[in-house]
């Protein structure tokens, strides 16, 4: 199957639906199997998660639709459920003998669009493709809101839809749905894709983000609009509709950040508590994003953004890769002492960079490319030469943080606390990362953060038990921190900690640039909560602080982060998280 | 005359056993599902059950071997077991289970044992009536 475009699916939607099934029992595959093909579907079948995982990862858009069954020997199915959610985000539906209200909720918690309970009627499989087709139109409509061809292209997209039913490959979902292959890590193949015909996910690298921003701070504001940025950036590929939907989750992204920071302080111990939540937690926090998206029309665009950030933050990945080249050459050591540091028990990440790393580790893995990109936006921007130098040294701290980091990831609370730190330090430095557009001011940020952490720090102490990640190095930066926050808060609350912990890196480049050992009392403040929807109330607990130098440490955090939140993913998600990313985009 | 016959008798073995409270409805789903591209999808997927649950028996007697036992463990089992049950509509059979669930949840291994030996006599039975009425 291409991707993107099927070519069995044609007029005959909802027919040649590609259904992908997985359960355990094979006596109902083959049922299901039966029934699927009955109603013109196309269908997979896979009798373990783990293949299932495999089958979506190998082909990207080569399904349409995941039906999987909640009880599986080998991996859970909502664990299944928030992988599928992050990495492929493709509409879920869970099926049980078990009917009972707890466990339908949590089925809807973690993001699944529909709950069937077996004996599972041929009516109720017949009607699947609303959930695809609702998350299509959710996108589109996303992506196109601000847009103000929008009407034009929403009903262009409707009566596509309805003319030649190649919805799902739609060019513009594409076009507006940022979200890319998570295999691609190449911007240069990505922006190969956008200017062909066959019009891809537009890529929003760093670099690129980067030149948004400018733009965007150029302008004013104020007054920016899609068509001035579009102009200022001069990029020819880039189209308006492009920069548009870039430009609202930006948007989204900061007035999250915002909001983020007033709730913070509300939050303080509140990760904490929370942590200990399994997937209730874990998977309300990532829920609530993705069910906003499904269900919620109008929270949409805040998923939307969400979701686009996430496409982001995949095209973060893609620059991540860049980002990669870049760090690795310098330091091809951080690298590699990153990977081996970070235990990731779920998922492989071959790339050294903790982006890379935490991709892997499946639902994290957007975020985590989301994280990097972002922040890699701010710090590399300014100072790229401080960061490289430092890359080796954080590898080191990483390495310490990270190995504190595993204990962690099995508890939920490991999750997105720094995400929450991050907000409130980045609403406090924002400003700061404002008037230092394009600089990265570690000094001032600096401040700031001391000012933020100080106000923080209550209800950071409670947290503090969080990894000590260096991402709180990184909220020193204010660049980064924005970055991270920004590319947190729209990304579901499972990218959220990963974004995080792209900030966090950010931060900690620019942390090791100010190389302040006054940094060192943050430390213990800020503990490092991954918790998907906590972001408020940690704190991060910069333990290398006092080492600085370690640009690679910022790098590592991310894969630690991405361990722990793969870990336990479930974490409550929380508006909050947008904010951040709002401020971190906002920031130029 | 003797054709006819035959699918009377047929007919009417397959009626007791929903009238017997053997099937429920899901039977009949199956049924629907059989056509000419499958036209023994009903007895492949009763075979692919009695295969499958079988496996899933043995490590209910192995469990319930143990000393203590192992309730959660039990209970995942048989709610395994169940879900295969429902997949042919077993209806029997799924009472037993459900009621092995609930001893289970009691931690009472007296009442498990005596629901696993009825439950697997109710299973016995059903799979010896399917046979017949493949034949």
């Amino acid at each position: 199957m291409e991707s993107g475009f099927s070519s069995p699916r044609n007029d005959s939607f909802p027919a040649g639906l590609r259904v992908l099934v997985v359960d355990d029992d094979p006596t109902w595959l083959k049922i299901l199997e039966k029934m699927l093909k009955k109603c013109s579907y196309e269908v997979t079948t896979c009798g373990l998660a783990r293949d299932a995982l495999n089958l979506l990862r190998e082909k990207k858009d080569g399904y349409d639709i995941v039906i999987s069954d909640v009880n599986m020997p080998d991996m859970d199915g909502f664990k299944l459920l928030e992988h599928v959610g992050l990495e492929m985000d493709l509409p879920v539906i869970m099926m049980s003998v078990d009917g009972e209200t707890s466990r339908v909720m949590k089925g809807v918690q973690h993001g699944a669009c529909d709950y069937l309970l077996k004996p599972i009627r041929m009516k109720e499989l017949r009607n699947i493709w609303q959930h695809v087709f609702r998350k299509k139109i959710h996108e589109i409509r996303d992506i196109e809101s601000h847009d103000s061809f929008e009407g034009i292209q929403i009903s262009r997209n409707l009566s596509d839809l309805s003319d030649d039913g190649h919805m799902f490959g739609r060019e513009d979902l594409s076009s507006g749905k940022k979200r890319k292959d998570f295999e691609n890590k190449h911007d240069d193949r990505d922006f190969g894709d956008n200017s062909s015909t066959k019009k891809h996910r537009v890529v929003w690298s760093v670099d690129l983000h980067q030149k948004f921003v400018k733009a965007v701070n150029q302008i004013g504001f104020d007054k920016v609009g899609p068509k001035k940025i579009l102009d200022l950036m001069n990029v020819p590929w880039l189209t308006r509709e492009n920069v548009a939907s870039h430009l609202q989750k930006y948007r989204l992204y900061l007035s999250r950040l915002q909001k983020e920071s007033d709730l913070k302080a509300s939050f303080g111990g509140f990760k904490h508590s929370d942590l200990p939540l399994k997937d209730p937690a874990g998977s309300f926090g990532l829920q609530s994003s993705i069910n906003t998206n499904q269900d919620d029309g109008a929270k949409g665009r805040y998923q939307f953004s969400g979701n686009n950030l996430f496409g982001q933050a995949v095209d973060i990945k893609n620059h991540e890769g860049d980002l990669k080249g870049i760090v690795s050459e310098p330091r091809p050591d951080n690298k590699t002492s990153l990977t081996p540091d970070v235990p990731d028990p779920q998922e492989t990440s071959s790339t050294q960079m903790s982006f890379d790393h935490s991709f892997a580790l499946g639902s994290e893995v957007k975020y985590a490319a989301f994280d990097c990109s972002i922040p890699a936006q701010y710090s590399w921007s300014e100072t790229p030469e401080i960061n490289f130098k430092q890359e080796n040294k954080p590898v080191l701290q990483l390495e310490d943080g990270f190995s504190q980091l595993p204990p962690h990831a099995p508890q939920h609370h490991i999750q997105i606390d720094p995400l929450h730190s991050v907000q409130s330090i980045t609403s406090g430095l924002s400003l700061t990362g404002r008037n230092t557009s394009g600089a990265i001011k570690v000094e001032p940020l600096y401040a700031e953060y001391k000012s933020a952490h100080v106000s923080h720090a209550s209800p950071k102490e409670s947290a503090i038990d969080m990894l000590p990640v260096q991402s709180k190095s990184h909220i020193i930066d204010n660049h980064s921190f924005e970055a991270n926050s920004t590319a947190i808060s729209s990304m579901k609350p499972q990218g959220f900690s990963l974004s995080c912990i792209t900030d966090f890196e950010s931060c900690h480049r620019n942390l090791i640039s100010a190389s302040d050992s006054t940094f060192a009392p943050f430390n213990e403040e800020l503990t490092v909560c991954w918790l998907p929807g906590d972001f408020h109330s940690k704190n991060f607990g910069l333990p290398n602080f006092t080492d600085y130098n370690d640009p690679g440490f910022i790098s590592e955090i991310p894969a630690h982060l991405y361990d722990a939140l793969t870990a336990d993913y479930e974490c409550p998600f929380d508006q909050t998280e947008y904010t951040l990313v709002d401020q971190g985009l906002f920031i130029a | 005359m003797e054709r006819n016959q035959m699918r009377r008798q047929v007919a009417l073995t397959r009626q007791s056993l929903f009238d017997q409270g053997f099937l429920d409805e899901q039977f009949i789903q199956l049924e629907e599902l059989q056509d000419d591209a499958n036209p023994n999808f009903v007895e492949e997927v009763v075979t692919l059950y009695y295969r499958d649950s079988s496996r899933i028996i043995v490590n209910i007697d192995q469990a319930l071997e143990r000393n203590p036992l192992d309730f959660n463990k039990l209970d995942n089992y048989m709610h395994q077991f169940k879900g295969s049950s429902t997949s042919i509509g077993a209806k029997k059979v799924k009472a037993e289970c459900t009621q092995f669930r609930e001893y289970c949840r009691a931690g009472n291994g007296e009442g498990c044992m005596r629901t696993l030996q009825q439950l697997k006599k109710e299973y016995a039975v059903l799979k010896r009536r399917l046979e017949t009425y493949f034949q």
